[in-house]
């Protein structure tokens, strides 16, 4: 099945059936959450690859082709690739056998290894959010924060009204850009011009999206939300055996992760 | 469920923040099951009542009210569930990334048990005539599906009462065909009482069997069957800028043809893909604007006429082709400088804020020719001229944003007409105007084309194409052609 919205307003294919994608969004979210976590508090090569591996060992399992993933998340490549070069070029550690020796630029072995670390860290932290977020559907999202994390529905399902407005802002954005130079403006090299333009044009968005939302308030309310204490859910956003049990794979292997990054003797927590 | 009686008693209300009453000293009694048609000049509160019959209006956040409004004797606020709306916009009514969801969520608020939501919901689709299934996603939609989706959501809830406010004026006419035979087929005398507020008379005019005249500030001044209102008031109605329908009203303006002239400004294969799509919004299209003529460019929403509109404009880049003025043909339009562009080409957008940049009035029509670098003098005279031409002089100190519908549409075409452009793209400039307005934009348009202005128009409006344009192209997937009947003043013309 097409999935057609997901958070990040994209249109991606998506098998919604597959075995991760049918998870419960807190579940996904959370299990994407545990690994981060420990990842943000230790910087070595063995628990973000061990971390790193799964998430990429798991993509089948989403539903994502590695090309709809690749299409998305080309952007998190460059910035490990970044990461890692920039870590292993102005590292401290400067041990081991030189690799590149030229004037100020120094990379040997063990500056590579802080680089790789670095860059696999960002990696591993970054994966399987991506891979949560771009399964999860905003209203099985706002249905399942309303259930298992009693997320008040009128946060919960006035954000996710909100967010099908994103679309029509960007789009309005562009019209009012069209507007301007319609009327002379842009292109300025006179930067208070371009500043003062760029200003009247947020505002203008701002007016727009105030009115919109309010509409939409009104729509929202004509059709009961307001008057709710209790209000039921037509879809069942339950969180079952397999829920947990990916929440509890997530932990396990990343505790697994640690014991392996310990006993390699690479464990290596930043606050300590 | 069975419709509800509503009655108004002195009923009035001022929002929070405004000096004058959005409506006031309304009384009247509507029968379960009847159909209303809420007209009046704009301004007059028919929106406001609309809320206040659907309950929608919170006593505590209006500066002043007074009198009641009472559904089967129960004050409108206390039965809200009984009590259902859809407004303009179709893109601010859905809540919900999923067709059935959204269906579904009047029910969820209502407390209905999940067993017995999608049963309801799939009935409320089929009343409405929605032909995909619950899984469509709403941002697919068209904007008549969407509406037609709306619809289903309120009448989903079973209202004994639903009020419809403009529930068309944002769509194409295929579209608002599509909503307006919706509406006829799924409300039934023995459901629901109607009330619905209209600007396009006409097009309701089977759907409802009484029509209530409101008046600003003084609550109800005609009501009865509609033959009988338009025959009595159809004059005062369309002085005060009411669309007031066939055989009562004037009959729409027959073609002026423009003088013609030399050609002024050519579109040479232009197509344009926007990023993230995959089919071409305009495909490789010629159009040559001249001197002296209107051309009217037809088609649904998404056809890809304004797209061409804003290419010829200048406004955006094609991928392929250009456009240029075969006075000054070096650069293509869209490669020159805005000041530049905004000397010779002047475009009117549909929505008017989107337009404006000054703080006040008169501001609005300096700003252009201070752009352009044209003669402060000449500039100044040119802006007194169009602000008494354009009925704008009293209101030269006020805030642009604080005006009327009409006024607004006014003053964003005085702004672009502060420039002298010789080329004008003007998109839907009579969305949402008033009887009165219309007429002076047409005008406005006629005596433009006259001095020698090439005008290329963007328009659902098919009455203002008929009247105006010497010349009519349509739009259709992205490939535009021109019409087969040349002729359009032996065309007949009907508004719908």
């Amino acid at each position: 099945m097409d999935q057609d919205m997901t958070l990040l307003q994209t249109r991606i294919s998506i098998d919604a059936g597959a075995p991760l994608a049918r998870r419960n969004p807190v579940a996904k979210l959370a299990a994407a959450f545990v690994p981060a976590v420990m990842l943000l508090v230790t910087v070595d090569v063995v628990t973000a690859g061990v971390v790193l591996a799964a998430a990429v060992a798991s993509v089948p399992a989403w539903g994502i082709g590695w090309r709809a993933l690749f299409r998305r998340a080309w952007p998190l490549s460059v910035a490990v690739v970044t990461v890692a070069a920039g870590n292993a070029v102005f590292t401290g550690t400067k041990s081991g056998t030189a690799l590149i020796d030229v004037g100020a630029l120094l990379v040997t072995t063990d500056s590579v290894g802080v680089g790789l670390a670095a860059g696999l860290r960002v990696a591993g932290i970054a994966l399987p959010g991506v891979l949560a977020v771009l399964t999860i559907d905003p209203v099985d999202l706002a249905d399942s924060l309303a259930r298992q994390l009693r997320v008040p529905a009128r946060f919960a399902y006035g954000s996710l009204a909100a967010l099908r407005l994103a679309p029509v802002m960007a789009a309005e954005w562009e019209i009012l850009g069209r507007a301007r130079r319609a009327r002379g403006f842009g292109g300025d090299r006179n930067p208070v011009t371009a500043v003062r333009v760029f200003g009247g044009r947020v505002f203008a968005l701002l007016v727009g999206a105030v009115r919109r939302g309010t509409r939409l308030a009104v729509a929202m309310d004509a059709r009961g939300f307001d008057a709710v204490h209790t209000r039921t859910s037509a879809r069942q956003a339950r969180f079952g055996r397999a829920d947990a049990a990916l929440l509890a794979g997530s932990a396990l292997l990343t505790a697994a992760a640690v014991v392996l990054a310990v006993a390699a003797g690479t464990w290596n927590p930043i606050l300590s | 469920m069975a419709p509800a009686r509503v009655v108004l008693r002195g009923w009035g209300w001022r929002y929070a923040g405004r000096r004058a009453w959005a409506c006031r000293g309304v009384d009247l009694d509507i029968a379960p099951g009847e159909r209303v048609l809420l007209i009046g000049a704009s301004g007059a509160g028919k929106s406001t009542m609309l809320r206040g019959v659907a309950g929608l209006l919170d006593p505590e956040t209006a500066a002043e009210h007074e009198g009641a409004v009472l559904i089967d004797g129960e004050p409108a606020t206390s039965v809200r569930g009984r009590l259902g709306m859809v407004q303009q916009d179709p893109e601010a009514s859905l809540v919900m990334s999923r067709a059935g969801d959204d269906v579904a969520f009047g029910l969820e608020n209502a407390a209905v048990p999940p067993d017995a939501i999608w049963p309801r919901v799939d009935e409320a689709m089929r009343r409405v005539g929605f032909g995909y299934g619950r899984d469509r996603a709403t941002s697919a939609l068209s904007g008549g599906e969407q509406q037609r989706l709306a619809l289903a959501g309120a009448l989903v809830r079973e209202p004994a009462v639903l009020a419809l406010d403009e529930p068309t004026a944002n769509l194409d006419p295929p579209g608002r065909a599509d909503v307006l035979a919706a509406i006829d087929r799924s409300l039934t005398a023995e459901d629901t009482t109607v009330l619905i507020v209209e600007h396009r008379v006409d097009d309701v005019m089977d759907l409802v069997d009484r029509v209530v005249v409101l008046e600003p500030g003084g609550g109800v001044a005609a009501d009865g069957t509609p033959a009988r209102v338009f025959a009595e008031h159809g004059r005062s109605l369309a002085d005060a800028g009411v669309w007031v329908p066939a055989p009562w009203g004037p009959a729409p303006p027959a073609h002026l043809p423009g003088p013609g002239g030399a050609p002024l400004a050519a579109a040479r294969g232009v197509s344009l893909t926007y990023p993230r799509t995959s089919e071409p919004a305009l495909r490789p299209t010629e159009l040559t604007a001249h001197r002296g003529e209107a051309v009217a460019v037809t088609g649904r929403n998404g056809s890809g006429k304004s797209t061409l509109a804003m290419l010829m404009a200048g406004l955006l880049a094609p991928d392929t082709g250009s456009v240029r003025l075969l006075d000054d043909p070096d650069r293509s339009l869209h490669a020159w400088r805005a000041r530049d562009l905004c000397r010779r080409v002047g475009t009117v957008f549909q929505d008017p804020e989107h337009q404006f940049l000054a703080r006040t009035v008169r501001d609005e029509l300096l700003i252009g020719p201070r752009r352009a670098r044209l003669d402060r003098t000449y500039a100044a005279e040119r802006a007194d001229e169009l602000l008494s031409r354009l009925r704008l002089d009293r209101l030269a100190e006020a805030n642009p944003f604080t005006l009327s519908g009409g006024e607004k549409r006014r003053l964003s075409v005085a702004a672009v007409l502060a420039t002298a452009p010789d080329l004008l793209v003007l998109d839907e400039p009579t969305f949402g105007q008033d009887a009165r307005t219309w007429a002076e934009l047409l005008d406005l348009c006629v005596s433009l084309r006259a001095d020698g202005a090439a005008l290329v128009t963007v328009t659902h409006d098919e009455t203002f194409a008929g009247a105006l344009a010497d010349r009519h192209v349509v739009a259709d997937g992205g490939t535009v052609r021109a019409r087969a009947d040349r002729h359009p003043e032996t065309t007949t013309w009907t508004r719908t």
